[in-house]
């Protein structure tokens, strides 16, 4: 991210002006690749919405699409390829070596550089997970190119054939377009469910390359002891919920809180909230929704005592249906949200629950 | 912790800064704590900066201090909810430089100010609250603050920490603050085109305007108005005394929406961004209300003392006044080699008599309880002086004679003959 | 032991306020900050130093006042400060920084050799989280990023093991110095500078370093010249063209708007209806 402390955006001709000539050596790069994060036996969902969208901008190029799966040697690994195929990819770039068991910056480096060195693809996209930034910034510096993080929409600017990423800045306010001139591959992270999930063709098939990896155990200096799991405890899934209900500051008192738990209770929902709220630690931030935490897209959001605000918009404006419940009428919330009542959440809440509540028995009777 | 300063020099605003800087200007060893993160992050003003007052402190500022716009043109409004009757001053020699006048941004002019303090060779600390006073008995000897090892000595403390000063008030200096002696002010800072705030004030090369108003805009509550012209900017606020406010129940922010869509205000600040929102205690008591201003190693300089002219919406120009008297004082004792006692610190109130500072501070001192008590001036006159001035201007086919005929009359009945010399006189009592 | 502390002054997004009346948000005069998520790497540096008697270099790159920045981090116990500020260092993103930073501490290398680098988990201006591992590459140093605690660290060996966060679980990590290491949120509170400290702090002289002082050897790779990326536009996101539609009822009572609300829902959607049964309770 250009450093915008020291300058205003920098005046220069916008990057789509003018035609741009790219170095003979950085145009023979072709080809769109998505990075395939997987630990202990899971792929992490991102890396399937990452083929969707990378799938888009192939087709725009006219080039291939192709997954990258460094791994250790097994079942999962190549499970992972077909997986890739099925989910738009042309071809599998495909690592296999003991030493890649459990994610190491060093090996996995080594990895994507040498597959990128070799057969230089065009764009490279990676998941925003903490394994992914690990990853991505290490391989941008090694590789000397370009990195964008964070990215909200990824474009193809036609007149250069290169990739127009797209990312808040400024706080949130605003958004930005960043493009990588002259240097080879252009490389994004996006973060996980920003991009929707693709759909998923079981007769796909693609081909697979091999590549060995060159790294021995007693190469790779940072070694790992030991996994720790998590203790099962009470940790939302809101990324993946398919209704949620938030709320906001708009809720005035932690104790008013407790009916946004009394709504999700009845829906089967999740409970999300906004930064401020869970800065006052009303509830865990695993359960923030927004520009710096999780983004949703949920069947039905419910967004109570909730402003609007552009921060918390771009976490949850993938939602299919939202409600918005707010006392003031003039709240930005309502400029986008499916439905809305002006009024007060803690009235209208309990009028809700009830009314669903009710509409529920009935179903349940009728059916 | 034993380091020892000549002075102490508690806030980073404008009366703060004017010591510091007079201080180490001399060679005195010089310490300034400020609350805030950073110098001027607590301060809210208008802001108006009075050249006069900073020239005598730094005779170059003009050189690189941030400025907005020179004052050229002083508009006078009293405001009825459709109308207002107004005075306008513009002159020429306002516009010829050196400038009498300028509209500032403090949060840029702040920090420039306190580089200034720094590079005359001032320790700057900020982010610590000094907590208490270090006492010897009776005298003052340093202070402490919320840091661990805070505690620093120094000859002189002095206090020049606002409006809000509870270390005046914690030392007994002085008494709670009444809320009939401050005033709650608000004030909106809304973005325009250069071009646009040059065209619709009718100046141009950076040239400003000045606007105070008075009269229904503060819904009967004693208070005035202001809009000023900054360089691509307009600042427009609304203050009233504080015992106002908790009488009315009215919330300030709610008093500046209804002045914004008066029809005389909302076309001047049309089309602008609303960027920036704050709030401040404004010292409204004027002489009477006055702590006692120094004592056994201390003083008091600015709003902590009070020093606000409120007729003449003057404040910043006394505090940096007052705050470099306040070094003058303590330049002399060093070079005298006398001790910071009340008695030889209490040339500091001689230097404020001899000033326009307790001059204009003695002349309106009648002012606040005299109007405490007529609410009329800021309900009844303005609307009565507006009405007037409508009957007069109207050409209706009604005879002159007639019109000042029924203006008499319309004074009379609102206010009887009594009232109106009574009226009379309270304003003459107020500002003689 | 030597730490290097690599920090950033931001503006503080969190100073934002809303109007009361507007709702809107208020940006004008915000004040720069350090990094917040640098100041939990530097306290974790600095509980080094109280342990192991290390001495703190801060280090940033930007204009020249980031001298505040540098001071805060002085006053709380840091040793040392380097200002790498130049004209020729503007407009430098992530790549371009890291080649700055990464040539400064080469050049801090020479006085006293460098065991551990820290910074943040990711700036809140940037957020891209990729300087640290930029620097380590061109550095070559092992890098541990998403660090949650700082386990063992033995001088003689050379060695420091780590907990490290991952997805689902904690990873163990044990790696040879010198190393960078990047510090999750959270994982410790900021002690207090003394008044000494603060004294001190304003009074340290920095060292500032030009692109010369600071060993630039190849000018093309800092600024914005040196900078892959580039801003080719800045925006405001559009707004949906469908505003909400507002649920109003004759009564304004809660219950019949609550029913107008499923009422409408479920008929346009009906298919939601079908998904709160499935999940309700």
């Amino acid at each position: 991210m250009n450093d915008t402390t020291t300058q205003t955006p920098p005046a220069r001709k916008p990057a789509g002006r003018r035609k741009f000539e790219l170095d003979a050596r950085l145009a023979a790069y072709k080809g769109v690749w998505v990075f395939i994060e997987h630990e202990r036996g899971a792929a992490h969902s991102v890396s399937w919405e990452l083929l969707g969208e990378g799938r888009k901008l192939a087709d725009k190029l006219g080039v291939e699409l192709g997954a990258v799966v460094p791994g250790a040697p097994g079942e999962n690994t190549r499970k992972f390829c077909v997986e890739a195929f099925q989910y738009g990819a042309d071809l599998c770039y495909l690592i296999e070596d003991p030493v890649l068991a459990e994610y190491r910056n060093q090996s996995y480096t080594k990895a994507l550089t040498d597959l990128v060195n070799k057969h230089q693809p065009e764009i490279l996209l990676l998941g925003a997970t903490t394994l992914g930034r690990d990853l991505a910034g290490s391989v941008a510096t090694t590789l000397q190119t370009g990195l964008t993080a964070d990215c909200t929409e990824l474009n193809i600017d036609m007149e250069n054939r290169s990739l127009a990423a797209t990312r808040p800045t400024f706080g949130g306010s605003l958004l930005c377009t960043i493009v990588t001139l002259n240097y080879r591959p252009q490389m994004a992270t996006v973060r996980p469910r920003v991009m929707a999930m693709p759909a998923r063709d079981e007769t796909r098939t693609g081909r697979i390359v091999e590549h060995p990896l060159g790294l021995v155990e007693t190469d790779i200096v940072t070694k790992v002891l030991e996994f720790i799991p998590d203790e099962r405890r009470d940790t939302a899934n809101l990324p993946f919920a398919d209704i949620i209900v938030a709320g906001g500051r708009g809720m005035k008192r932690p104790e008013n809180f407790q009916l946004i738990w009394d709504l999700a209770k009845v829906l089967g929902a999740e409970v999300g909230a906004t930064r401020p709220v869970v800065q006052a630690g009303w509830v865990g931030a695993d359960r923030q929704v927004g520009q710096s935490g999780k983004t949703v897209r949920p069947k039905l959001y419910i967004a109570v005592g909730i402003s609007g605000a552009v921060q918390h918009r771009v976490g949850m404006e993938g939602s299919d249906v939202v409600i918005a419940i707010n006392q003031d009428p003039g709240a930005p919330i309502f400029d986008f949200a499916t439905y809305g009542i002006v009024g007060n959440a803690m009235q209208i809440v309990p009028a809700l629950i009830e009314a669903f509540r009710q509409h529920l028995a009935t179903a349940k009777l009728a059916s | 912790m034993t380091e020892k300063f000549d002075a102490i020099v508690v806030g980073a605003g404008p009366a703060g800064n004017a010591a510091a800087y007079t201080m180490a200007k001399a060679g005195l060893k010089v310490l300034q704590i400020e609350r805030g993160e950073y110098p001027g992050s607590k301060n809210v003003q208008g802001a108006i900066l009075y050249a006069d007052a900073l020239e005598k402190i730094i005779p170059d500022f003009r050189d690189d201090a941030p400025l907005e716009r020179h004052l050229i043109e002083q508009r006078v409004w009293v405001l009825d909810d459709e109308s207002y009757v107004g005075t306008t001053y513009r002159s020429n020699d306002f516009n010829k430089p050196p400038y009498n006048r300028y509209t500032i941004i403090r949060a840029q002019f702040d920090k420039w100010y306190s580089k200034k303090v720094q590079e005359a060779g001032a320790l700057v600390i900020c982010e610590t609250t000094v907590t208490d006073l270090h006492m010897d008995g009776d005298r003052v000897v340093g202070v402490k603050t919320d840091r661990t090892g805070g505690s620093i000595y120094a000859d002189v403390v002095i206090l020049a920490d606002g409006v809000n000063s509870l270390l005046a008030r914690k030392a007994g200096f002085h008494e709670e603050l009444k809320p009939k002696d401050v005033a709650l002010a608000v004030k909106e800072i809304h973005f325009l085109p250069e071009q646009t705030i040059e065209s619709r004030f009718n100046v141009a090369d950076n040239a400003g305007v000045v606007i105070e108003m008075a009269g229904k805009i503060t819904k009967g509550m004693i208070g005035t108005g202001f809009l000023y012209t900054n360089k691509e900017s307009l600042t427009i606020g609304v203050g009233c005394l504080l015992s106002e406010f908790k009488k009315q129940g009215v919330a300030p922010y709610a008093l500046l929406e209804q002045m914004k869509a008066h029809p005389a205000i909302k076309p001047l600040i049309e089309g602008g961004e609303m960027k920036e929102y704050t709030a401040h205690l404004i010292p409204e008591g004027g002489y009477h209300a006055m702590p006692p201003l120094c004592g056994e190693g201390w003083m008091i300089a600015g709003d902590a003392g009070m020093f606000v002219n409120s007729v003449h919406r003057e404040g910043s120009n006394l505090a940096m006044t007052t705050g470099q008297l306040a070094a003058e004082t303590v330049i002399e004792l060093k070079n005298e080699n006398k001790p910071f006692t009340a008695k030889h610190l209490a040339r500091y109130r001689e230097k404020l008599d001899a000033s326009f500072v307790m001059k204009d501070l003695k002349k309106y001192k009648r002012l606040p309880a005299i109007f405490e008590k007529s609410h009329q001036f800021f309900t009844t006159y303005p609307e009565l002086v507006n009405r007037a001035a409508h009957t007069m201007i109207a050409v209706d086919g009604v005879d002159k004679k007639s019109k000042e005929r029924a203006i008499r009359r319309s004074f009379l009945s609102a206010r009887s003959w009594k009232g109106l010399m009574g009226d009379a006189f309270k304003l003459w009592r107020a500002f003689e | 032991m030597h730490i290097v502390v690599c920090i950033k002054q931001v503006p503080d997004s969190a100073q934002i306020r809303v109007h009361p009346v507007t709702n809107t948000i208020m940006r004008q005069g915000v004040p720069a900050i350090v990094n917040p998520y640098d100041l939990v790497a530097l306290e974790e540096a600095l509980r080094l130093k109280d342990r192991y008697q290390a001495r703190v270099t801060v280090l940033t790159m930007g204009p020249p006042q980031a001298e505040t920045a540098l001071r805060k981090a002085l006053s709380f116990g840091a040793d040392e400060a380097i200002l790498l500020t130049d004209r020729a260092f503007a407009g430098a993103d992530t790549l371009a920084t890291s080649y700055a930073l990464a040539a400064a501490i080469k050049q801090i290398q020479k006085d006293m050799p460098v065991d551990l680098v820290f910074a943040g988990k990711q700036t809140i201006d940037g957020d891209t989280a990729q300087v640290g591992p930029g620097i380590a590459v061109r550095l070559g140093l092992q890098m541990l990023t998403y660090v949650c605690k700082i386990e063992a660290l033995d001088l003689d060996k050379r060695e420091i093991s780590v907990q490290r966060r991952a997805e689902g679980g904690v990873q163990v990590l044990k790696t040879r110095l010198p190393a960078l290491i990047t510090v999750l949120e959270g994982i410790n509170e900021m002690r207090f500078a003394t008044m000494p400290d603060m004294f001190r702090a304003a009074r340290h002289p920095l060292k500032v370093w030009d692109k010369d002082a600071a060993g630039i050897e190849d000018t093309a790779k800092i600024g914005l010249k040196g900078s892959p990326t580039v801003v080719s536009k800045v925006f405001a996101p559009t707004p949906r063209t469908q505003k909400a539609e507002i649920v109003q009822t004759q009564s304004d009572q809660p219950s019949d708007l609550a029913a107008t609300l499923l009422a409408k829902l479920f008929t346009k959607y009906p298919q939601l209806q079908a998904e709160i049964g499935r999940r309700a309770s």
